[in-house]
Protein backbone atom coordinates (compact mmCIF):
# COMPACT_ATOMS: atom_id res chain seq x y z
CA UNK A 1 0.00 0.00 0.00
CA UNK A 2 1.49 3.33 -1.07
CA UNK A 3 0.07 5.28 1.86
CA UNK A 4 2.21 8.33 1.10
CA UNK A 5 0.62 8.60 -2.33
CA UNK A 6 -2.90 8.38 -0.90
CA UNK A 7 -1.94 11.07 1.59
CA UNK A 8 -0.43 13.24 -1.16
CA UNK A 9 -3.59 13.07 -3.29
CA UNK A 10 -5.85 13.56 -0.28
CA UNK A 11 -3.95 16.62 0.96
CA UNK A 12 -3.70 18.03 -2.55
CA UNK A 13 -7.47 17.82 -2.94
CA UNK A 14 -8.12 19.25 0.51
CA UNK A 15 -5.75 22.14 -0.25
CA UNK A 16 -7.87 22.85 -3.30
CA UNK A 17 -10.90 23.07 -0.99
CA UNK A 18 -9.28 25.63 1.27
CA UNK A 19 -8.15 27.62 -1.76
CA UNK A 20 -11.72 27.80 -3.01
CA UNK A 21 -13.36 28.22 0.37
CA UNK A 22 -15.98 30.68 -0.84
CA UNK A 23 -17.18 28.42 -3.60
CA UNK A 24 -16.96 25.15 -1.73
CA UNK A 25 -18.23 26.00 1.76
CA UNK A 26 -19.67 29.47 1.96
CA UNK A 27 -21.92 29.30 -1.09
CA UNK A 28 -23.77 26.09 -0.12
CA UNK A 29 -24.26 27.46 3.39
CA UNK A 30 -25.72 30.67 2.01
CA UNK A 31 -28.09 28.85 -0.33
CA UNK A 32 -29.24 26.50 2.45
CA UNK A 33 -29.93 29.48 4.70
CA UNK A 34 -32.07 30.89 1.93
CA UNK A 35 -34.10 27.67 1.88
CA UNK A 36 -34.70 28.06 5.60
CA UNK A 37 -35.83 31.62 5.18
CA UNK A 38 -38.15 30.84 2.26
CA UNK A 39 -39.49 27.38 3.14
CA UNK A 40 -38.97 27.35 6.86
CA UNK A 41 -39.98 30.82 7.90
CA UNK A 42 -42.08 32.31 5.08
CA UNK A 43 -44.01 29.30 3.75
CA UNK A 44 -43.46 26.94 6.68
CA UNK A 45 -45.28 29.22 9.08
CA UNK A 46 -48.46 28.54 7.11
CA UNK A 47 -47.98 24.78 7.10
CA UNK A 48 -49.05 22.80 10.11
CA UNK A 49 -46.80 20.14 11.52
CA UNK A 50 -45.67 17.19 9.41
CA UNK A 51 -45.91 13.95 11.36
CA UNK A 52 -45.57 15.76 14.62
CA UNK A 53 -42.61 17.91 13.66
CA UNK A 54 -42.76 21.57 12.67
CA UNK A 55 -42.20 22.09 8.95
CA UNK A 56 -39.00 24.10 9.39
CA UNK A 57 -37.50 21.30 11.48
CA UNK A 58 -38.87 18.62 9.16
CA UNK A 59 -36.92 19.87 6.12
CA UNK A 60 -33.50 20.00 7.88
CA UNK A 61 -32.38 16.42 7.07
CA UNK A 62 -33.55 16.80 3.47
CA UNK A 63 -31.67 20.06 3.04
CA UNK A 64 -28.48 18.57 4.44
CA UNK A 65 -28.82 15.59 2.08
CA UNK A 66 -29.48 17.93 -0.85
CA UNK A 67 -26.16 19.68 -0.23
CA UNK A 68 -24.20 16.53 0.63
CA UNK A 69 -25.40 14.78 -2.53
CA UNK A 70 -24.73 17.61 -4.92
CA UNK A 71 -21.44 18.64 -3.31
CA UNK A 72 -20.10 15.06 -3.16
CA UNK A 73 -20.76 14.66 -6.85
CA UNK A 74 -19.39 18.10 -7.70
CA UNK A 75 -16.21 17.68 -5.63
CA UNK A 76 -15.31 14.22 -6.78
CA UNK A 77 -16.19 14.73 -10.43
CA UNK A 78 -14.24 17.97 -10.63
CA UNK A 79 -11.33 16.50 -8.66
CA UNK A 80 -10.67 13.78 -11.23
CA UNK A 81 -11.92 15.64 -14.30
CA UNK A 82 -9.59 18.59 -13.83
CA UNK A 83 -6.31 16.61 -14.04
CA UNK A 84 -7.70 14.96 -17.17
CA UNK A 85 -8.50 18.40 -18.58
CA UNK A 86 -5.12 19.98 -17.73
CA UNK A 87 -3.16 16.82 -18.52
CA UNK A 88 -1.61 16.45 -15.06
CA UNK A 89 -3.26 13.02 -14.87
CA UNK A 90 -0.07 11.72 -16.55
CA UNK A 91 1.66 11.88 -13.21
CA UNK A 92 -1.01 9.92 -11.35
CA UNK A 93 -1.01 7.24 -14.06
CA UNK A 94 2.78 6.94 -14.09
CA UNK A 95 3.12 6.78 -10.31
CA UNK A 96 3.60 3.51 -8.42
CA UNK A 97 0.07 3.60 -7.11
CA UNK A 98 -2.84 1.21 -7.50
CA UNK A 99 -6.26 2.21 -8.75
CA UNK A 100 -7.71 1.51 -5.36
CA UNK A 101 -5.30 4.00 -3.83
CA UNK A 102 -6.15 6.64 -6.43
CA UNK A 103 -9.85 6.26 -5.63
CA UNK A 104 -9.14 6.35 -1.90
CA UNK A 105 -7.28 9.65 -2.26
CA UNK A 106 -9.78 11.43 -4.49
CA UNK A 107 -13.02 10.01 -3.10
CA UNK A 108 -11.76 10.27 0.48
CA UNK A 109 -11.08 13.98 0.04
CA UNK A 110 -14.39 14.66 -1.72
CA UNK A 111 -16.34 12.78 0.96
CA UNK A 112 -14.48 14.52 3.79
CA UNK A 113 -15.34 17.85 2.29
CA UNK A 114 -19.04 17.11 1.97
CA UNK A 115 -19.23 15.62 5.48
CA UNK A 116 -17.71 18.82 6.86
CA UNK A 117 -20.19 20.78 4.76
CA UNK A 118 -23.12 18.67 6.02
CA UNK A 119 -22.12 19.34 9.61
CA UNK A 120 -21.77 23.07 8.94
CA UNK A 121 -25.25 23.14 7.43
CA UNK A 122 -26.57 21.20 10.40
CA UNK A 123 -25.08 23.82 12.72
CA UNK A 124 -26.51 26.61 10.56
CA UNK A 125 -29.95 24.96 10.69
CA UNK A 126 -29.67 24.95 14.48
CA UNK A 127 -29.67 28.72 14.31
CA UNK A 128 -33.07 28.77 12.57
CA UNK A 129 -35.01 25.91 14.11
CA UNK A 130 -34.84 23.82 17.30
CA UNK A 131 -33.10 20.51 16.57
CA UNK A 132 -33.05 17.25 18.39
CA UNK A 133 -31.20 14.27 16.97
CA UNK A 134 -32.54 10.94 18.26
CA UNK A 135 -29.80 8.71 16.84
CA UNK A 136 -26.62 10.78 16.40
CA UNK A 137 -24.48 7.73 15.57
CA UNK A 138 -26.90 6.60 12.85
CA UNK A 139 -27.11 10.19 11.65
CA UNK A 140 -23.32 10.27 11.20
CA UNK A 141 -23.35 6.81 9.64
CA UNK A 142 -25.93 7.89 7.03
CA UNK A 143 -23.99 11.09 6.40
CA UNK A 144 -20.70 9.24 5.83
CA UNK A 145 -22.28 6.48 3.76
CA UNK A 146 -24.06 8.99 1.53
CA UNK A 147 -20.98 11.20 1.15
CA UNK A 148 -18.80 8.24 0.18
CA UNK A 149 -21.35 6.70 -2.16
CA UNK A 150 -22.04 9.92 -4.04
CA UNK A 151 -18.37 10.88 -4.15
CA UNK A 152 -17.80 7.54 -5.89
CA UNK A 153 -20.66 8.38 -8.24
CA UNK A 154 -19.06 11.80 -8.87
CA UNK A 155 -15.70 10.13 -9.55
CA UNK A 156 -17.39 8.03 -12.24
CA UNK A 157 -18.96 11.12 -13.81
CA UNK A 158 -15.60 12.90 -13.73
CA UNK A 159 -13.96 10.05 -15.62
CA UNK A 160 -16.82 9.70 -18.07
CA UNK A 161 -17.10 13.43 -18.84
CA UNK A 162 -15.06 14.68 -21.77
CA UNK A 163 -16.17 18.28 -21.47
CA UNK A 164 -17.41 20.73 -18.87
CA UNK A 165 -20.92 20.43 -20.20
CA UNK A 166 -21.13 16.73 -19.48
CA UNK A 167 -19.63 17.37 -16.07
CA UNK A 168 -22.62 19.58 -15.24
CA UNK A 169 -25.24 17.54 -17.05
CA UNK A 170 -25.78 14.60 -14.67
CA UNK A 171 -25.90 16.74 -11.49
CA UNK A 172 -28.23 19.29 -13.11
CA UNK A 173 -30.53 17.02 -15.06
CA UNK A 174 -30.62 13.91 -12.92
CA UNK A 175 -29.46 14.43 -9.37
CA UNK A 176 -31.09 17.76 -8.55
CA UNK A 177 -34.55 16.69 -9.80
CA UNK A 178 -34.28 13.36 -7.98
CA UNK A 179 -33.34 15.14 -4.78
CA UNK A 180 -36.20 17.61 -5.02
CA UNK A 181 -38.63 14.82 -5.82
CA UNK A 182 -37.02 12.58 -3.21
CA UNK A 183 -38.86 14.08 -0.28
CA UNK A 184 -36.49 16.84 0.82
CA UNK A 185 -39.38 19.17 1.40
CA UNK A 186 -42.25 16.75 2.06
CA UNK A 187 -43.05 13.29 3.23
CA UNK A 188 -43.87 11.03 0.29
CA UNK A 189 -46.93 9.97 2.30
CA UNK A 190 -48.33 13.35 1.28
CA UNK A 191 -48.34 12.23 -2.38
CA UNK A 192 -51.32 10.63 -4.15
CA UNK A 193 -50.87 6.84 -4.20
CA UNK A 194 -49.76 6.56 -7.88
CA UNK A 195 -47.06 9.16 -7.35
CA UNK A 196 -46.08 7.54 -4.12
CA UNK A 197 -45.40 4.24 -5.91
CA UNK A 198 -43.43 6.09 -8.55
CA UNK A 199 -41.43 7.90 -5.89
CA UNK A 200 -40.27 4.59 -4.49
CA UNK A 201 -38.24 4.11 -7.68
CA UNK A 202 -36.21 7.18 -6.72
CA UNK A 203 -33.10 6.10 -4.79
CA UNK A 204 -32.83 9.47 -3.08
CA UNK A 205 -36.11 8.80 -1.24
CA UNK A 206 -34.39 6.04 0.74
CA UNK A 207 -31.42 8.20 1.65
CA UNK A 208 -33.51 11.10 2.89
CA UNK A 209 -35.96 8.84 4.65
CA UNK A 210 -33.22 7.04 6.55
CA UNK A 211 -31.44 10.23 7.38
CA UNK A 212 -34.66 11.84 8.63
CA UNK A 213 -35.36 8.78 10.75
CA UNK A 214 -32.02 9.27 12.54
CA UNK A 215 -33.23 12.75 13.47
CA UNK A 216 -36.91 12.36 14.34
CA UNK A 217 -37.68 8.65 14.15
CA UNK A 218 -40.11 9.31 11.31
CA UNK A 219 -39.54 7.61 7.99
CA UNK A 220 -41.26 7.04 4.64
CA UNK A 221 -39.75 3.58 4.28
CA UNK A 222 -38.23 1.28 6.86
CA UNK A 223 -34.68 2.07 7.97
CA UNK A 224 -33.28 -1.30 6.96
CA UNK A 225 -34.57 -0.74 3.43
CA UNK A 226 -32.90 2.70 3.44
CA UNK A 227 -29.57 1.23 4.47
CA UNK A 228 -29.95 -1.62 2.01
CA UNK A 229 -30.62 0.70 -0.92
CA UNK A 230 -27.71 2.98 -0.05
CA UNK A 231 -25.31 0.07 0.27
CA UNK A 232 -26.61 -1.34 -3.01
CA UNK A 233 -25.89 1.95 -4.78
CA UNK A 234 -22.45 2.00 -3.18
CA UNK A 235 -21.80 -1.50 -4.50
CA UNK A 236 -22.90 -0.50 -8.02
CA UNK A 237 -20.56 2.50 -7.99
CA UNK A 238 -17.66 0.34 -6.78
CA UNK A 239 -18.35 -2.19 -9.53
CA UNK A 240 -18.37 0.53 -12.20
CA UNK A 241 -15.09 1.98 -10.90
CA UNK A 242 -13.53 -1.48 -10.86
CA UNK A 243 -14.56 -1.85 -14.51
CA UNK A 244 -13.20 1.62 -15.41
CA UNK A 245 -9.77 0.83 -14.09
CA UNK A 246 -9.69 -2.68 -15.45
CA UNK A 247 -10.37 -1.44 -18.96
CA UNK A 248 -8.62 1.92 -18.67
CA UNK A 249 -11.85 3.55 -19.89
CA UNK A 250 -11.23 7.23 -20.75
CA UNK A 251 -7.98 7.12 -18.78
CA UNK A 252 -5.56 4.99 -20.75
CA UNK A 253 -5.68 4.31 -24.43
CA UNK B 1 26.79 -2.56 -19.25
CA UNK B 2 23.54 -4.26 -18.27
CA UNK B 3 20.16 -3.19 -19.63
CA UNK B 4 18.02 -1.07 -17.33
CA UNK B 5 15.10 -1.09 -19.75
CA UNK B 6 14.33 -3.96 -22.02
CA UNK B 7 11.51 -3.71 -24.55
CA UNK B 8 10.58 -6.94 -26.33
CA UNK B 9 8.21 -7.37 -29.28
CA UNK B 10 6.17 -4.37 -28.23
CA UNK B 11 3.22 -3.41 -30.39
CA UNK B 12 0.51 -0.86 -29.91
CA UNK B 13 -2.66 -0.62 -31.92
CA UNK B 14 -5.06 2.16 -31.03
CA UNK B 15 -8.81 1.72 -30.99
CA UNK B 16 -9.00 3.43 -34.37
CA UNK B 17 -6.90 0.61 -35.83
CA UNK B 18 -3.81 2.81 -36.14
CA UNK B 19 -0.65 0.83 -35.44
CA UNK B 20 1.55 3.23 -33.46
CA UNK B 21 4.24 0.68 -32.63
CA UNK B 22 5.16 -2.41 -34.62
CA UNK B 23 7.13 -5.11 -32.87
CA UNK B 24 9.61 -2.80 -31.16
CA UNK B 25 12.70 -4.30 -29.54
CA UNK B 26 14.99 -1.98 -27.64
CA UNK B 27 17.47 -2.18 -24.78
CA UNK B 28 18.60 0.84 -22.82
CA UNK B 29 21.91 0.47 -21.01
CA UNK B 30 22.30 1.49 -17.42
CA UNK B 31 23.83 4.95 -17.11
CA UNK B 32 23.68 6.02 -20.74
CA UNK B 33 22.05 8.95 -22.43
CA UNK B 34 19.88 7.52 -25.18
CA UNK B 35 18.36 9.80 -27.77
CA UNK B 36 15.26 8.64 -29.58
CA UNK B 37 14.80 10.47 -32.84
CA UNK B 38 11.92 10.33 -35.20
CA UNK B 39 9.54 12.54 -37.13
CA UNK B 40 6.22 13.63 -35.67
CA UNK B 41 3.87 10.71 -35.23
CA UNK B 42 6.66 8.14 -35.42
CA UNK B 43 5.68 6.58 -32.08
CA UNK B 44 8.22 8.17 -29.72
CA UNK B 45 5.67 9.38 -27.20
CA UNK B 46 3.60 6.19 -27.45
CA UNK B 47 6.69 4.14 -26.62
CA UNK B 48 7.48 6.32 -23.62
CA UNK B 49 3.85 6.32 -22.47
CA UNK B 50 3.76 2.54 -22.44
CA UNK B 51 7.03 2.19 -20.53
CA UNK B 52 5.82 4.72 -17.95
CA UNK B 53 2.36 3.16 -17.51
CA UNK B 54 0.26 5.86 -19.17
CA UNK B 55 -0.82 3.69 -22.09
CA UNK B 56 -1.41 -0.04 -22.25
CA UNK B 57 0.62 -2.16 -24.66
CA UNK B 58 -1.27 -4.29 -27.18
CA UNK B 59 1.44 -6.94 -27.34
CA UNK B 60 4.91 -7.48 -25.98
CA UNK B 61 6.74 -7.03 -22.76
CA UNK B 62 8.73 -4.29 -21.04
CA UNK B 63 11.13 -4.77 -18.14
CA UNK B 64 12.35 -1.80 -16.14
CA UNK B 65 15.20 -2.63 -13.77
CA UNK B 66 14.26 -6.26 -14.28
CA UNK B 67 10.65 -5.67 -13.20
CA UNK B 68 7.72 -6.24 -15.54
CA UNK B 69 5.82 -2.98 -16.04
CA UNK B 70 2.46 -4.72 -15.79
CA UNK B 71 2.83 -7.41 -13.15
CA UNK B 72 5.34 -5.51 -11.00
CA UNK B 73 4.28 -1.95 -11.81
CA UNK B 74 5.04 -0.49 -8.41
CA UNK B 75 8.71 -1.43 -8.49
CA UNK B 76 9.07 -0.59 -12.17
CA UNK B 77 7.41 2.82 -11.98
CA UNK B 78 9.21 3.94 -8.84
CA UNK B 79 12.47 3.78 -10.81
CA UNK B 80 11.20 6.20 -13.46
CA UNK B 81 10.87 9.95 -13.63
CA UNK B 82 8.89 11.28 -16.59
CA UNK B 83 8.94 14.73 -18.12
CA UNK B 84 6.21 14.73 -20.77
CA UNK B 85 6.25 16.80 -23.88
CA UNK B 86 3.34 19.08 -23.02
CA UNK B 87 3.52 21.49 -20.12
CA UNK B 88 0.93 19.94 -17.81
CA UNK B 89 0.97 21.80 -14.53
CA UNK B 90 -1.34 22.65 -11.66
CA UNK B 91 -1.59 26.35 -12.30
CA UNK B 92 -2.51 27.42 -8.78
CA UNK B 93 -0.02 25.33 -6.83
CA UNK B 94 3.31 26.70 -5.66
CA UNK B 95 6.50 25.24 -7.11
CA UNK B 96 7.46 23.79 -3.74
CA UNK B 97 4.04 22.21 -3.19
CA UNK B 98 3.82 20.60 -6.61
CA UNK B 99 7.33 19.13 -6.43
CA UNK B 100 6.69 17.81 -2.91
CA UNK B 101 3.39 16.34 -4.11
CA UNK B 102 5.22 14.35 -6.79
CA UNK B 103 7.61 12.91 -4.22
CA UNK B 104 4.69 11.80 -2.05
CA UNK B 105 2.90 10.31 -5.04
CA UNK B 106 5.91 8.09 -5.68
CA UNK B 107 5.78 6.90 -2.08
CA UNK B 108 8.96 8.54 -0.86
CA UNK B 109 9.20 10.03 2.65
CA UNK B 110 9.52 13.80 2.91
CA UNK B 111 13.00 15.11 2.24
CA UNK B 112 13.11 18.90 2.04
CA UNK B 113 16.89 18.84 1.55
CA UNK B 114 16.54 16.81 -1.65
CA UNK B 115 13.78 19.04 -3.02
CA UNK B 116 15.91 22.07 -2.21
CA UNK B 117 18.84 20.57 -4.11
CA UNK B 118 16.69 19.74 -7.14
CA UNK B 119 15.22 23.25 -7.23
CA UNK B 120 18.64 24.84 -6.86
CA UNK B 121 20.13 22.66 -9.60
CA UNK B 122 17.36 23.79 -11.92
CA UNK B 123 17.66 27.46 -10.90
CA UNK B 124 14.16 27.44 -9.44
CA UNK B 125 15.02 28.02 -5.80
CA UNK B 126 14.03 31.68 -5.76
CA UNK B 127 10.69 30.76 -7.37
CA UNK B 128 9.79 28.04 -4.89
CA UNK B 129 6.87 29.95 -3.38
CA UNK B 130 5.55 31.29 -6.68
CA UNK B 131 2.40 29.92 -8.19
CA UNK B 132 3.14 27.95 -11.33
CA UNK B 133 0.78 30.11 -13.38
CA UNK B 134 3.12 33.08 -12.87
CA UNK B 135 6.15 31.30 -14.36
CA UNK B 136 7.49 31.53 -17.90
CA UNK B 137 7.37 28.56 -20.27
CA UNK B 138 11.03 27.71 -19.70
CA UNK B 139 10.53 27.75 -15.95
CA UNK B 140 7.45 25.55 -16.19
CA UNK B 141 9.50 23.07 -18.18
CA UNK B 142 12.07 23.04 -15.38
CA UNK B 143 9.33 22.62 -12.77
CA UNK B 144 8.27 19.49 -14.64
CA UNK B 145 11.84 18.22 -14.59
CA UNK B 146 11.99 18.99 -10.86
CA UNK B 147 8.79 16.98 -10.32
CA UNK B 148 10.28 14.05 -12.21
CA UNK B 149 13.47 14.22 -10.15
CA UNK B 150 11.70 14.71 -6.82
CA UNK B 151 11.60 11.00 -6.04
CA UNK B 152 15.22 10.28 -6.99
CA UNK B 153 14.53 8.11 -10.04
CA UNK B 154 17.18 5.91 -11.64
CA UNK B 155 15.76 6.56 -15.08
CA UNK B 156 14.65 9.88 -16.48
CA UNK B 157 12.50 10.23 -19.58
CA UNK B 158 12.69 13.62 -21.23
CA UNK B 159 10.14 13.94 -24.02
CA UNK B 160 11.23 16.94 -26.06
CA UNK B 161 12.87 18.63 -23.06
CA UNK B 162 14.02 21.76 -24.81
CA UNK B 163 11.05 22.48 -27.05
CA UNK B 164 10.29 26.17 -26.71
CA UNK B 165 13.31 26.81 -24.52
CA UNK B 166 15.75 29.53 -25.53
CA UNK B 167 19.36 28.79 -26.48
CA UNK B 168 20.90 29.76 -23.18
CA UNK B 169 18.41 27.77 -21.12
CA UNK B 170 18.84 24.84 -23.44
CA UNK B 171 22.57 24.80 -22.77
CA UNK B 172 21.81 25.06 -19.05
CA UNK B 173 19.50 22.10 -19.34
CA UNK B 174 22.17 20.06 -21.11
CA UNK B 175 24.44 20.76 -18.15
CA UNK B 176 21.76 19.49 -15.78
CA UNK B 177 21.31 16.34 -17.85
CA UNK B 178 25.05 15.68 -17.90
CA UNK B 179 25.21 16.19 -14.15
CA UNK B 180 22.40 13.67 -13.73
CA UNK B 181 24.20 11.16 -15.87
CA UNK B 182 27.31 11.57 -13.73
CA UNK B 183 25.23 10.84 -10.66
CA UNK B 184 24.23 7.54 -12.28
CA UNK B 185 20.84 8.36 -13.77
CA UNK B 186 19.98 6.76 -17.12
CA UNK B 187 18.45 9.29 -19.48
CA UNK B 188 16.22 8.71 -22.46
CA UNK B 189 15.38 11.80 -24.43
CA UNK B 190 13.39 12.44 -27.52
CA UNK B 191 14.08 15.54 -29.45
CA UNK B 192 13.47 17.43 -32.62
CA UNK B 193 16.73 19.31 -32.24
CA UNK B 194 19.16 16.91 -33.76
CA UNK B 195 22.07 18.97 -32.55
CA UNK B 196 20.80 18.11 -29.09
CA UNK B 197 21.16 14.40 -29.74
CA UNK B 198 24.52 15.00 -31.37
CA UNK B 199 25.62 17.01 -28.36
CA UNK B 200 24.26 14.81 -25.59
CA UNK B 201 23.66 11.22 -26.57
CA UNK B 202 25.84 8.17 -26.13
CA UNK B 203 23.57 6.13 -28.36
CA UNK B 204 20.93 7.04 -30.84
CA UNK B 205 17.81 5.21 -31.86
CA UNK B 206 15.73 6.23 -34.84
CA UNK B 207 12.07 5.36 -34.94
CA UNK B 208 9.86 5.84 -37.96
CA UNK B 209 6.26 4.76 -38.57
CA UNK B 210 6.26 2.74 -35.37
CA UNK B 211 9.41 0.78 -36.15
CA UNK B 212 12.90 1.08 -34.77
CA UNK B 213 14.93 1.75 -37.86
CA UNK B 214 18.33 1.89 -36.25
CA UNK B 215 20.12 1.85 -32.90
CA UNK B 216 23.78 2.74 -32.87
CA UNK B 217 26.53 4.40 -30.87
CA UNK B 218 26.52 8.01 -31.86
CA UNK B 219 30.15 8.11 -32.95
CA UNK B 220 29.86 4.88 -34.93
CA UNK B 221 26.72 6.17 -36.55
CA UNK B 222 28.38 9.38 -37.56
CA UNK B 223 31.31 7.49 -39.04
CA UNK B 224 29.27 4.79 -40.67
CA UNK B 225 26.79 6.99 -42.32
CA UNK B 226 28.92 10.08 -42.56
CA UNK B 227 28.96 11.61 -45.97
CA UNK B 228 31.14 14.39 -47.13
CA UNK B 229 30.36 16.98 -49.68
CA UNK B 230 32.89 18.67 -51.90
CA UNK B 231 31.87 22.05 -53.20
CA UNK B 232 33.80 23.62 -56.05
CA UNK B 233 33.39 27.31 -56.78
CA UNK B 234 33.92 27.66 -60.52
CA UNK B 235 35.77 30.46 -62.28
CA UNK B 236 33.30 30.54 -65.13
CA UNK B 237 29.67 29.60 -64.96
CA UNK B 238 28.74 26.38 -66.72
CA UNK B 239 25.58 25.98 -68.77
CA UNK B 240 25.63 22.20 -68.55
CA UNK B 241 27.95 19.44 -67.45
CA UNK B 242 30.22 18.11 -70.19
CA UNK B 243 29.61 14.54 -71.30
CA UNK B 244 33.02 13.45 -69.98
CA UNK B 245 31.88 14.01 -66.39
CA UNK B 246 28.62 12.07 -66.60
CA UNK B 247 30.04 9.13 -64.64
CA UNK B 248 30.20 11.28 -61.47
CA UNK B 249 27.19 12.16 -59.36
CA UNK B 250 27.57 15.86 -59.74
CA UNK B 251 25.13 18.67 -59.20
CA UNK B 252 25.43 22.01 -60.86
CA UNK B 253 24.10 24.65 -58.50
CA UNK B 254 23.90 28.38 -58.13
CA UNK B 255 23.03 28.85 -61.82
CA UNK B 256 26.16 27.06 -62.89
CA UNK B 257 28.59 28.77 -60.52
CA UNK B 258 29.18 25.86 -58.13
CA UNK B 259 29.65 22.17 -58.58
CA UNK B 260 28.67 19.85 -55.77
CA UNK B 261 30.01 16.33 -55.30
CA UNK B 262 28.79 14.01 -52.54
CA UNK B 263 30.94 11.09 -51.49
CA UNK B 264 31.08 8.43 -48.83
CA UNK B 265 33.99 8.58 -46.42
CA UNK B 266 33.57 4.89 -45.73
CA UNK B 267 33.94 3.98 -49.42
CA UNK B 268 37.27 2.56 -50.59
CA UNK B 269 37.55 5.15 -53.29
CA UNK B 270 36.13 8.57 -52.83
CA UNK B 271 36.65 9.37 -56.49
CA UNK B 272 38.02 12.82 -55.71
CA UNK B 273 41.37 12.38 -57.43
CA UNK B 274 39.93 11.23 -60.72
CA UNK B 275 37.20 13.83 -60.57
CA UNK B 276 39.74 16.61 -60.20
CA UNK B 277 41.87 15.32 -63.04
CA UNK B 278 38.83 14.89 -65.29
CA UNK B 279 37.79 18.43 -64.49
CA UNK B 280 41.18 19.69 -65.63
CA UNK B 281 40.96 17.64 -68.82
CA UNK B 282 37.55 19.19 -69.49
CA UNK B 283 39.04 22.61 -68.93
CA UNK B 284 36.87 23.51 -65.94
CA UNK B 285 38.73 25.71 -63.49
CA UNK B 286 37.78 26.63 -59.98
CA UNK B 287 38.68 29.44 -57.57
CA UNK B 288 38.05 27.62 -54.33
CA UNK B 289 36.83 24.38 -52.85
CA UNK B 290 35.53 23.25 -49.50
CA UNK B 291 34.33 20.02 -47.95
CA UNK B 292 31.64 19.57 -45.30
CA UNK B 293 30.84 16.56 -43.12
CA UNK B 294 27.17 15.68 -43.04
CA UNK B 295 25.51 16.22 -39.70
CA UNK B 296 23.34 13.83 -37.76
CA UNK B 297 20.45 15.78 -39.17
CA UNK B 298 21.29 14.80 -42.73
CA UNK B 299 21.77 11.21 -41.64
CA UNK B 300 18.43 11.29 -39.93
CA UNK B 301 16.61 12.77 -42.87
CA UNK B 302 18.16 10.15 -45.17
CA UNK B 303 17.14 7.32 -42.86
CA UNK B 304 13.59 8.45 -42.48
CA UNK B 305 13.20 9.01 -46.16
CA UNK B 306 14.46 5.57 -47.13
CA UNK B 307 12.76 3.57 -44.39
Amino acid sequence: MNHRAIRAIYLFEMARTWRTLLQSIVSPVVSTSLYFVVFGAAIGSRISQVEGVSYGTFIVPGLIMLSVLTQSIANASFGIYFPKFTGTIYEILSAPISYFEIVLGYVGAAATKSIILGLIILATAGLFVPLHIHHPVWMLAFLVLTAVTFSLFGFIIGIWADGFEKLQMIPMLVVTPLTFLGGSFYSIDMLPSTWRTLALLNPVVYLISGFRWSFYEIADVSVSVSIGMTVAFLAICLAVIWWIFRTGYRLKN
Amino acid sequence: MSSIISVANLSKTYGSGFKALKNVNLDIKRGEIFALLGPNGAGKTTLISIICGIANPSEGRVLVGGEDIQTSYRKARSLIGLVPQELHTDAFESVWATVSFSRGLFGKPKNPAHIEKVLKDLSLWDKKDNKIITLSGGMKRRVMIAKALSHEPQILFLDEPTAGVDVELRKGMWEVVRGLQQSGVTIILTTHYIEEAEEMADRIGVINKGEIVLVEDKTTLMQKLGRKRLTLHLQNKLGALPESLSQYKLDLCNSGATLVYDYDTKGERTGITSLLSDLRTAGIRFNDLDTTQSSLEDIFVDLVRTS
